[in-house]
């Protein structure tokens, strides 16, 4: 506080406006040369630039997205009538393998991260992300797991054993071939580039936040970012020994998990369930870190209780690791020890019932303005509240021995997941869409989009509920007619078709507006956060003059002489470190720019996990080639010298007009 | 003619099945229950479903309550408030408060119902006064084992378990390859078999009548199609079927029946599956000992009838793709006698 109050002290100073913008404009081309990113085929495999790559991702993962969604509809079609033969078993077990895989690993976890990529560097006020190179490798590694997958299905090598890839169905003796071990290797791919993401953004929500913006007036965004990618480093570590146990037993006969052999089957559901269920938090709280920012803006008034949202995403990312036992409820695991994880799966409820009770109260306050964003927000409450009630039901040990393994589960699981981070995934796309390109999606358009998914959504998914309960297991590639399963198949199976054809609405209306869109100016919603301080879409630098930050609300907040950070070099990649708490200018840090050593490390970690299928001297050579690429990352740059950071002897700050943070200056 | 009429009653069983199935209760329906177990599943069933239908609509009441304040004027021209009146901000935090402090009561209570309930459904596996079965799960088929402590009441079938009605029935789940999960909805909850560990559970049908379960594990390619009938009878029907299982398979009379034996014994058959009294005693398939007295063939995918038992011989591919059995290239002599064979297995 006290380091505000010494940026307003010193006096006015009359200053000569035509010098003034002659400066500003020196000031921009410098930058714009110094933060110049490399293009064409180039730029491709060097540009470190995290809005650059963010989209990458995005796009990426929405390709993924649009596969996943093909192979529900496949379901779909073979599972509305009994004794279908539309699909062989053969190939449902690998589209249901292969649909979940994508939607987990290779969707909802990297575009989550790819939001945050993006953002908070702008909603902390940063040159660019703290990492960037780990970035760019992030994202190859990403990309090349995801084209492994897919060459693995396309070549009818895709894997049969589930997402979860139970042992010992996935073991050696029961999944000979190379299926499971493409989905092994490709969950090594997309575990390194999910950690890459999350010291990213740790790194850059922490370290490298524009001064005045407490961990007090962080936005709930980012604190979503911080969480998650808390978590991930925490629980993928256990995936990796999960998956990693499961293909030495594949490839170098260890035994882990055969109990033949002294081996555990259910060592590994522990290991995966310890990844397995904290990875569900991992797609749902960047989406939480959507809704709140949505709301504030189109409720126009602050967020209700925003310590208790920070604090109720931080208890959910600790509690989210205490209940992975729900999901084995059916072992034997003794009652008693059973019942610490039914009490550990219905306290989460509360901090998810805090933050829904927040919001709510926020919306009862303000006056709304029901654009597409919030649409999807509101649909976010009527699905995500059921599907969360539906989770308090698993949570209890003999309910679930009944729906557990279901279509019940099948029906809570979409429910959380579509409910809870798909829609405020949508909602957004149409929120952010005007910053990344510029032009606004259609609100028509938009409106079709969310009644189209919302009515499609409950139409494929409410049925199963009663499905599951009526007896219908999960994964099964077909059902007798006796069963009497067919009926709500079939509305299940029709609503699917409007689903998709309300994603189709959103396809279209992204290409119509990337071209046609109105065009949306710097706030188009008049927000209150930084991102909506710089042009749209963003300069490369993201912001001429770092913002100084005076409140929780920075652009509602700013007065009309907010002070800026002056005496960063425009000619140098510099950008400001500041404190963790209270985010006190601390360096002036130069950012490494682009570089072809990501990929290539990228490329020699392809080469060990994927020659590693084949042969364990694939792991030898990879990890040889990869220590070269990263020795070359190091020390190979010529402008390495210039990379280490100098203490800030002076900082200078300009008391003076603020052009990011006055939304009419261009 | 005792085979017509054999056929004729398999056929009215599958029709009752069906019947059943697609009638509003349903023999394969958790919320349908005929067992102690069942039953207080179902109740708890519907204490979590009422309050929770009751949250969900407080809680979208709520959510459509605040959406009266709209207003259709572009964003710009609403001016954001970040000093709320203190006294409405107050009266709002004191429902918020309520609101989760409501949450946390229903919490302890769906927990301490929670709880309550399952130590009841467990409570019973301490004195296992009952029948003792050993259920083991094959891809794609279930191994049924009754215990006993006399020896001679030992016996093995397979996918149809037999249990008499009102007295608790206690499951050792074994897996012999990778895990499955046994699941009867309508009288209890589901349990894994997993290989290498041993899981218990037990069930007691109060009405006699077929209940179906499903294996609820994905346990590879034909997962879909392992089913299983769980009989339940009045015990004197009970004991007669008990006193037949433990019997060895009947002497072939007819020469037909005599070819029909031959062949199994000299082709593939013997490889796989077992026909007490025969020199066949492979136990990879199922104990075809009493085959013929089984509704059902396939794992419960289709009546067993002449005609299916013959399709699914010369090529249980069709029923099952990608099932552990060969397809055979038997004569259709050879065929007939062997299915007349089985038939008379009962």
């Amino acid at each position: 506080m006290s380091h505000e109050e010494a940026q307003r002290k010193p006096q006015r100073i009359e200053i000569d406006q035509e010098e003034l913008e002659a400066t500003m404009r020196r000031e921009r081309e410098e930058l714009e040369r110094t933060w110049a990113r490399p293009t064409g085929l180039r730029g491709w495999f060097t540009d470190t630039d995290h809005k650059s790559i963010a989209k990458r991702y995005i796009v990426t993962a929405f390709v993924f997205f649009i596969f996943g969604g093909i192979e529900a509809a496949l379901m779909r079609i073979q599972l509305m009538r009994p004794d279908s033969h539309f699909l062989s078993p053969d190939q449902y077990n690998q589209i249901f393998t292969v649909h979940g895989t994508t939607m987990m690993f290779l969707f909802a976890v990297p575009i989550m991260t790819a939001m945050g990529i993006y953002f908070v560097p702008l909603m902390v006020g940063a040159r660019d992300v703290a990492f960037p190179r780990v970035n760019l490798y992030g994202y190859f590694v990403y990309l090349i797991g995801g084209i492994l997958l897919y060459t693995g299905f396309l070549l009818n090598t895709g894997p049969d054993a589930g997402w979860f890839a139970y042992v010992p169905l996935s073991g050696p003796a029961y999944s000979p071939g190379k299926r499971v071990d493409i989905w092994a290797q490709m969950i090594t791919f997309t575990e390194i580039s999910a950690l890459a993401g999350a010291v990213v953004v740790i790194g850059t929500a922490f370290k490298m936040r524009a001064p005045g913006m407490t961990l007090n007036r962080l936005p709930l965004f980012v604190w979503a970012q911080v969480v998650t990618s808390f978590m991930i480093i925490f629980a993928m570590p256990s995936v990796m020994l999960a998956s990693g146990f499961l293909a030495s037993d594949r490839l170098i006969d260890t035994h882990f998990f055969n109990p033949a052999e002294g081996g555990d089957a259910i060592l590994y559901q522990h290991l995966f369930w310890f990844f397995g269920h904290p990875e569900v938090y991992i797609i749902f709280i960047p989406a939480l870190g959507f809704i709140s920012p949505i709301i504030v803006t189109f409720a126009r008034r602050k967020l209700f209780g925003y310590v208790a949202l920070v604090l109720s995403l931080i208890s959910t990312g600790f509690i989210g690791f205490g209940l992975w036992v729900h999901h084995m409820f059916a072992t034997p695991i003794p009652q008693m020890g059973q019942s610490l994880f039914t009490a550990a799966s219905m306290m989460i409820a509360i901090p998810s019932g805090v933050q829904i009770f927040c919001w709510i109260a926020t919306l009862w306050g303000g006056k709304l303005n029901i654009k597409t964003p919030l649409l999807f927000v509101l649909g976010f409450f009527a699905i995500f509240i059921l599907g969360g009630l539906t989770g308090v039901m698993l949570a209890s040990v003999p309910l679930d021995l009944q729906i557990h393994d279901t279509f019940f589960v099948v029906a809570h699981l979409h429910y959380v997941l579509i409910g809870g981070s798909v829609f405020p995934l949508f909602g957004a796309f149409y929120y952010w869409f005007p910053k990344w390109t510029g032009r606004m999606l259609s609100e028509r358009a938009g409106r079709w989009n969310f009644w189209l998914m919302f009515i499609g959504f409950n139409l494929v998914f409410f049925p199963m509920h009663q499905l599951g309960l009526n007896g219908m297991p999960r994964r099964v590639y077909t059902y007798l007619p006796e069963t009497g399963w067919g009926t709500l198949n079939m509305i299940a199976s029709l609503g699917a078709f409007i689903l998709a054809g309300g994603v189709l609405v959103f396809v279209i209306n992204v290409i119509w507006a990337r071209y046609a869109g109105a065009v949306a100016g710097d706030n188009p919603w008049a927000a209150d956060s930084l991102e909506w301080a710089t042009t749209s879409p963003p300069p490369n630098y993201n912001f001429h003059n770092l913002p100084v930050v005076q409140g929780r609300y920075p652009i509602w907040q700013a007065t009309a002489d907010a002070p800026v950070v002056r005496g960063l070099s425009t000619t140098k990649r510099e950008t400001l470190v500041t404190s963790v708490m209270d985010a006190q200018p601390e360096l002036r840090f130069d950012i490494p720019g682009p570089s072809i050593w990501p990929s290539l490390v990228a490329l020699s970690t392809a080469v060990m996990f994927i020659a590693g299928i084949f042969t364990p001297w694939a792991i030898l050579i990879g990890a040889i080639l990869a220590g070269i690429a990263l020795t070359c990352w190091f020390f190979g740059d010529p402008n390495y010298e210039n990379k280490t950071a100098r203490e800030t002897g002076e900082r200078s700050e300009h008391v003076g007009p603020a052009p990011e943070l006055r939304p009419k200056e261009v | 003619m005792i085979e017509t009429r054999n056929t004729t009653l398999k056929i009215c069983a599958a029709l009752s099945f069906v019947l059943c199935c697609t009638s509003c209760g349903g023999i394969h329906n958790a919320l349908n229950p005929t067992g102690p177990q069942a039953q207080n599943l179902s109740r708890l069933w519907w204490l979590f479903f009422i309050v929770c239908s009751v949250v969900f609509v407080l809680v979208m009441i709520a959510l459509l309550l605040s959406l009266r304040n709209r207003t259709g004027e572009p964003q710009v021209a609403t001016a954001p408030v970040i000093e709320p009146p203190a006294e409405q901000e107050r009266k709002r935090r004191n429902v918020v408060i309520s609101a989760v402090t409501i949450t946390v009561i229903i919490l302890f209570v769906f927990l301490i119902a929670s709880y309550s309930a399952g130590r009841s459904m467990t409570a019973e596996l301490e004195h296992k006064n009952g029948l003792n079965i050993e259920l083991t799960g094959h891809q794609w088929w279930w191994e049924v084992r009754y215990d006993d402590v006399d020896a001679s009441n030992i016996f093995t079938t397979a996918n149809e378990i037999h249990i008499p009605v009102g007295v608790p029935v206690t499951f050792s789940l074994k897996a012999a390859d990778v895990i499955h999960s046994f699941w009867v909805p309508n009288l209890a909850g589901k349990k894994d078999l997993i290989p290498g560990k041993i899981n218990t559970i037990w069930l007691q049908a109060d009405k006699p009548g077929v209940y179906r379960g499903q294996c609820a594990e994905y346990c590879g390619l034909q997962h879909a199609r392992m089913a299983l009938w769980i009989v339940a009878e009045p015990q004197e029907q009970f004991n007669a079927w008990r006193q037949n299982q433990t019997q060895t398979s009947v002497t072939p009379a007819s020469d037909s029946q005599k070819r029909g034996q031959q062949v199994f014994l000299t082709s593939t058959c013997v490889m796989c599956h077992a026909i007490n009294g025969t020199p066949a005693g492979s136990n990879i398939g199922p104990n075809l000992t009493h085959v013929a007295s089984r509704n059902m063939i396939a794992a419960a995918t289709v009546v067993n009838t002449r005609e299916h038992l013959a399709q699914w011989i010369i090529d249980s591919q069709q029923y099952k793709p990608g099932n552990k059995m060969p397809q055979n290239n038997l004569s259709d002599a050879d065929l007939q006698s062997l299915v007349e064979y089985l038939q008379s297995l009962k």
